[in-house]
């Protein structure tokens, strides 16, 4: 096993997820199988080989600098499930 | 034939003649609709009372003399490109209220050229599957044996065209999302150039692999529908700034001269025979036509999988981390400070596939990590896309089967991610170099299950694979049959 359940959890807890004991050590297998596929990457010297980021050459995309319409504070909020006024309501942070 | 059974091309023919209205069009699909979707579940939502409006509007439009591309064509959407005003789930809880203030780019396009919008298609979970298994609103199911799943993510695009609920639909195509369903429910599926087709309203889930693309009953239509689909779009940043053919020219040309590349990797140990069978019947038919086929190689083509398996779960981790109970959507009742909220909110609201691929890809991005996973990634990638560019040099398009295997069992793979993740084998280096790809209906198991064939070719050569797909549909003659249902 290359990921501990350990690993799992800390790796749960980066990605802001929580899970429970029954997927933890589901992910845990799961996760080791689909890694040492991956693995087999490493059989392929990539030496010296530039990383391909996009499919494309893209440039920067720029449109001109002027102020264009937007979708403003309304619509911006109306999907909140918790927006009062400008504001987007959460639990509190600290206490 | 009933309406709904026709092809976009016939239908304008009927609607120009006279025969028919945009209404009558549209009634026959939700009659249709009406019959089978309980069985088969092509849908997440329909649109019928916004359709028959639309229908009447085009009908007005059609007294007028203003025909466009698509007046009074019934379309269905994917659940991932957003529609303003109409909830937009991409098949996940953590979406299942969302409503989209504005329209996708391909939304305005298809609106723009007439189009009747009939629903939004069922999906697996922010298209991460290959089975439309993963829907938060339950599975699809394949309209020629309902105990079969319709492949993914795309499935309700692709059963929707396949069983008559709707004339063409738009789909989205990260690793095969458009082209396997097309194969196993037999219709054309087409992934465009990645920056052919706008992404702008299209909920995110591998950016540098994500296309749109359209679902089809036949090869014509995938012409006309890619005249309304394609093109630059100063909302998008990878949106590809070159002109835009007109794709119908390439229909009903011959391809004599053409070298069609057939990768030896392509034909491994586990293809199923009668799905091998086919494409060799494929290849003697495209033979005929004046293709000459010579065997290339494509060498790292055993590498894609793995690769693609850390690009999209990477891409994907940072893509879904907007997802947080703040701005849209789902959030937990249960939670007394803000890191619980978004961890419960996380939990309740992912299913389990998509959690699954939030791991992976937070883990291969993670400190120690990246450059062993996501660094060695993006090298190999780099060399796909490099053999693709090598095969170029001998032929014109390149010839492989769709999917390795016609549609499986429902239920048969959901256990074990890793045998779901292979049946897109064929389909995945097309997205990781960025290049075109169609699958064509290419004849059917003994049991009755269609197959399909696909043709790739480089950048912006879509008018090549809807040329050669058009010949060999032409030539082929697959026998024309409707699933039973």
């Amino acid at each position: 096993m290359k990921l501990s359940s350990k690993e799992v959890e800390y790796v749960a807890r980066l990605a802001r997820l929580e899970i429970t004991d029954n997927e933890t050590e589901k992910f845990t297998a799961q996760l080791n199988d689909i890694l040492g596929y991956i693995d087999k990457l490493n059989e392929l010297d990539t030496t010296g080989v530039a990383p391909m980021s996009h499919a494309i050459a893209v440039t920067n995309a720029f449109r001109e600098d002027k102020i264009i319409d937007s979708i403003g504070t309304d619509k911006s909020l109306a999907n909140a499930p918790d927006g009062r006024g400008e504001f987007f309501r959460v639990p509190k942070v600290i206490d | 034939m009933e309406l709904n059974q026709l092809t976009i091309h016939e239908l304008q023919e009927k609607i120009k003649n006279g025969e028919t209205s945009a209404v009558k069009i549209t009634e026959s699909v939700f009659q249709r609709i009406d019959a089978v979707e309980e069985r088969v579940h092509s849908y997440i939502r329909l649109l019928k009372d916004e359709a028959l409006v639309a229908a009447a509007i085009a009908d007005e439009n059609i007294k007028k003399g203003q025909i466009k591309p698509l007046t009074g064509i019934p379309i269905a959407l994917k659940d991932i490109v957003c529609t303003k005003g109409i909830p937009t789930t991409c098949g996940s809880h953590i979406l299942h209220n969302f409503i989209p203030p504005y329209d996708a780019t391909v939304v305005e396009k298809l609106r723009d050229a007439g189009a009747v919008f009939v629903g939004k298609a069922n999906m697996d979970e922010f298209a991460m599957g290959s089975s439309t298994e993963t829907s938060y609103f339950g599975p699809t199911r394949n309209p020629w044996d309902l105990e079969r799943i319709p492949g993914g993510s795309s499935g309700g695009s692709a059963t929707a065209v396949a069983a008559d609920e709707c004339i063409a639909s738009i789909g989205s195509d990260t690793g095969g999302s458009i082209r396997q369903p097309a194969a196993l429910c037999g219709v054309v599926g087409l992934k465009p150039t990645y920056g052919r087709v706008s992404r702008f309203g299209l909920i995110a889930f591998a950016s540098s692999l994500d296309q749109i693309g359209p679902f089809t009953k036949d090869v014509e239509d995938c012409a006309i529908m890619m005249n309304v689909l394609a093109g630059f779009d100063t909302k998008e940043s990878t949106s590809v700034q070159a002109e835009v053919p007109d794709y119908c020219q390439f229909i009903g040309r011959d391809i004599k001269g053409w070298k069609i590349g057939i990768p030896k990797e392509y034909f491994i140990e586990g293809i199923d025979p009668e799905v091998n069978a086919a494409i060799q019947k494929a290849i003697g038919v495209i033979e005929k036509c004046g293709g000459k086929c010579v065997e290339i190689s494509l060498p790292h083509t055993q590498y894609c999988l793995a690769v693609y398996y850390i690009i999209a779960p990477a891409e994907a981790s940072s893509n879904l981390a907007r997802y947080d109970g703040v701005k849209c959507g789902f959030r937990t009742s249960d939670a007394r400070d803000l890191l619980e909220m978004y961890k419960k909110t996380r939990m309740h609201g992912f299913g389990a596939e998509v959690k699954r691929r939030i791991m992976i890809g937070t883990y291969a991005l993670s400190a120690g990590y990246y450059d062993a996973y996501y660094g060695k990634a993006s090298q190999v990638r780099a060399l796909i896309k490099k053999d693709f560019e090598e095969a170029w040099k001998k032929c014109d398009v390149i010839l492989t089967p769709t999917t390795p295997t016609p549609a499986f069992k429902i239920g048969e793979k959901t256990d074990d991610p890793l045998q779901m993740y292979l049946s897109d084998i064929f389909t995945i280096s097309t997205n990781l170099a960025g290049i075109p790809g169609i699958s064509v209906p290419c004849g059917f198991t003994a049991a009755g299950l269609p197959m399909g064939v696909q043709f790739l070719a480089g950048h912006l050569e879509e008018g090549k694979l809807i040329q050669i797909a058009s010949a060999y549909e032409k030539n082929a003659q697959i026998e024309k049959r409707r699933p039973k249902l």
